[in-house]
């Protein structure tokens, strides 16, 4: 399902958050949206779901808005991964995966639940109270919770910043297999890394605009990044994958060279 | 931790069903004076107007009525509340139609309405509660954030409680100031088959809206946005949510008093038992809420003491060491 974002424009209060944004996901594809604090990506991802009104322009799902999808279809369209969200009763995980089958129809411990749960590396924790699980563990949980709901597409907001580097490694591929399986994620993240190596697109934002879109290598050149980010970066080449360290803030004095000690 | 698995849910409500039933023929059992039961029951039915008949359906029979149905209105808002703002401290009284529905009482006591009518005291507690409603929903349609909402219910209850206070202090003797004072501790004592057709409507209505919000207070566990992204409406589930516990607990307040504890407590002992699911909390609290009260209300009635002790006095007593007792077992979840 093609998801069409089209010169979208989303305020808060007297401010534009996002500005005049187009930008397009192709079933298929991850794309990663990228960019500095305070860009707007949450914003625009929660503008893509109906969280947020927009100020002007228009989103489609396979060709047709939210409002002529309908709310209760929307719940089976799009899944939406908030960021560091949050468990409020400490019920147990596999009914709190379950939630994500609400749209359709009631929140059954069914076969889709057991996959998400298999997929997000939960399955061990199904018994556990929500309440009992450390920062990294309900992240997981919270991500079968959106795999659950079996949407064509995901939307996710920071899905990996709470992971550790095993995980993240492991989400990273699970989102770009559910891609690759048809799926249209579309998901924020800052490591440059991970965004360069398993995203297929990137949507690099800057105070609310689109700086630059499209494969990781042409958006995440050294240049880009000093002027998004404000911070010079190393790059090199590892097993045919490239990775992208940022390294020091282009403000910042350089330090004195240090005499290494000889042995 | 592992959580332990819950027994099924079903079985679950017979079994709080069945006990509901057992404390409402003992609360129609137990009185000041010793009565037939069953002989009562068959004139009742056979349409003879004897003295047991009488007893049995003028005052045995909506007394235990209204402590089913009020602590079946008490439990189920309670649960439906704390859900809806997924904070464990809420309760009926958070929304601020108690408050009202007691001013709306105490002001037809206060001007005398009740010595020439006797229903005025429910009615203007229905009139009070229906103003509240009628505010909270208004705020409620504009889509305020549901933080808002109940901010508005506790400044609400401050000042329907203040100006209850003020009919309090400019009583015009002290003997109408302790009527209003044990009528707002709240009491089943002496309401008629009239009561219970005031009240019962309401409380039907309210029942019916607020567990039409289950699934919805299922999702909302994940936040408010996460659930509307599962395609459930925040502003329709406030509504019903507000407007059901409005109508239910406004009723109750009107015809029993304000019957304090049962909507905080019974949310959190049974809410291990539907397995921390909102949804499934709100039958279950709703039947415990109507154990509670049946059976306090028969405490009241064999605790022999003059003047006879208040519903909500006792609800209070047995329920506030119970609840403490519990606590440490609870984990209450908390910001």
């Amino acid at each position: 399902m093609i998801l069409d974002v089209l010169q979208v424009s989303v305020a808060r209060g007297k401010a534009r958050v996002v500005r005049d944004l187009s930008v397009q996901a192709q079933p298929g594809e991850l794309l990663g949206l990228i960019g500095p604090n305070g860009a707007g990506k949450t914003s625009l991802l929660r503008a893509l779901c109906g969280l947020e009104p927009l100020a002007s322009g228009r989103v489609t799902y396979g060709g047709r808005t939210l409002a002529e999808i309908g709310r209760r279809a929307g719940g089976r369209t799009l899944a939406y991964l908030a960021q560091g969200g949050r468990i409020h009763w400490p019920a147990r995980v596999d009914q709190v995966v379950a939630l994500g089958r609400l749209p359709h129809g009631a929140a059954q411990v069914d076969a889709a639940v057991f996959r998400a749960m298999a997929a997000a590396d939960v399955m061990h924790l199904r018994d556990r109270a929500a309440g009992a699980l450390s920062g990294g563990e309900r992240a997981r949980v919270l991500l079968a919770r959106a795999l659950a709901v079996e949407a064509p597409v995901l939307l996710a907001d920071e899905p990996v910043a709470a992971l550790d580097p095993y995980h993240q490694l492991q989400a990273m591929e699970l989102l770009r297999d559910l891609a690759r399986a048809g799926t249209n994620v579309v998901m924020v993240l800052h490591d440059l890394t991970l965004a360069a190596r398993f995203c297929d697109r990137l949507a690099l934002m800057t105070d609310g605009t689109l700086l630059a879109a499209g494969p990781p290598a042409e958006v995440l050149t050294p240049e880009r990044v000093a002027k998004a980010y404000g911070v010079t970066v190393e790059t090199g080449v590892r097993e045919g994958e490239r990775f992208v360290l940022p390294w020091r803030r282009c403000d910042a004095t350089p330090p004195v060279p240090q005499e290494l000690p000889r042995s | 931790m592992t959580a332990r698995a819950h027994p099924g849910h079903a079985a679950l409500v017979a079994a709080l069903a069945v006990l509901v039933l057992a404390l409402f023929a003992g609360s129609a059992a137990i009185g000041y004076s010793t009565l037939d039961i069953s002989a009562a029951l068959a004139d009742l039915i056979a349409g003879r107007a004897s003295l047991p008949a009488l007893v049995l359906s003028e005052l045995r029979l909506p007394r235990a009525i209204l402590g089913a149905t009020v602590g079946f209105s008490l439990g189920i808002t309670g649960a439906a509340l704390q859900g809806l703002m997924r904070n464990p401290l809420a309760d009926p009284g958070v929304v601020g139609v108690s408050g009202a529905a007691a001013l709306g009482a105490v002001v037809a006591f206060y001007f005398g309405l009740s010595a020439s009518f006797a229903l005025a005291l429910p009615l203007g507690g229905l009139i009070g509660a229906g103003i509240a409603t009628a505010f909270l929903l208004m705020l409620a349609r504009r889509g305020v954030a549901t933080a808002t909402l109940i901010l508005a219910g506790v400044a609400l209850n401050s000042l329907t409680g203040a100006l209850t206070a003020l009919a309090l202090n400019l009583a015009p003797s002290p003997y109408a100031a302790l009527e209003v004072v044990f009528w707002l501790m709240g009491s089943l004592s002496d309401r008629s088959l009239v009561h219970v057709a005031l009240a019962l409507p309401f409380m039907i209505v309210g029942w019916g809206l607020v567990l039409a919000t289950g699934p919805a207070l299922d999702a909302l566990t994940l936040g408010e946005d996460t659930a509307t992204s599962l395609g459930f409406s925040l502003s329709r589930t406030r509504l019903l949510v507000v407007g059901g516990a409005a109508a239910a607990v406004g009723a109750s307040v009107a015809v029993a008093g304000a019957i304090g504890f049962v909507g905080l407590v019974v949310p959190h002992l049974m809410r291990p038992l539907a397995g921390n699911r909102p949804g499934r909390l709100l039958l279950l609290s709703g039947l415990a809420g109507a154990a509670l009260t049946l059976g306090a209300d028969i405490a009241v009635r064999l605790i022999p003491t003059r003047p006879e002790l208040k519903l909500g006095v006792v609800t209070a007593i047995i329920g506030a060491p119970f609840f403490l007792a519990m606590l440490r077992r609870l984990k209450v979840e908390g910001e």
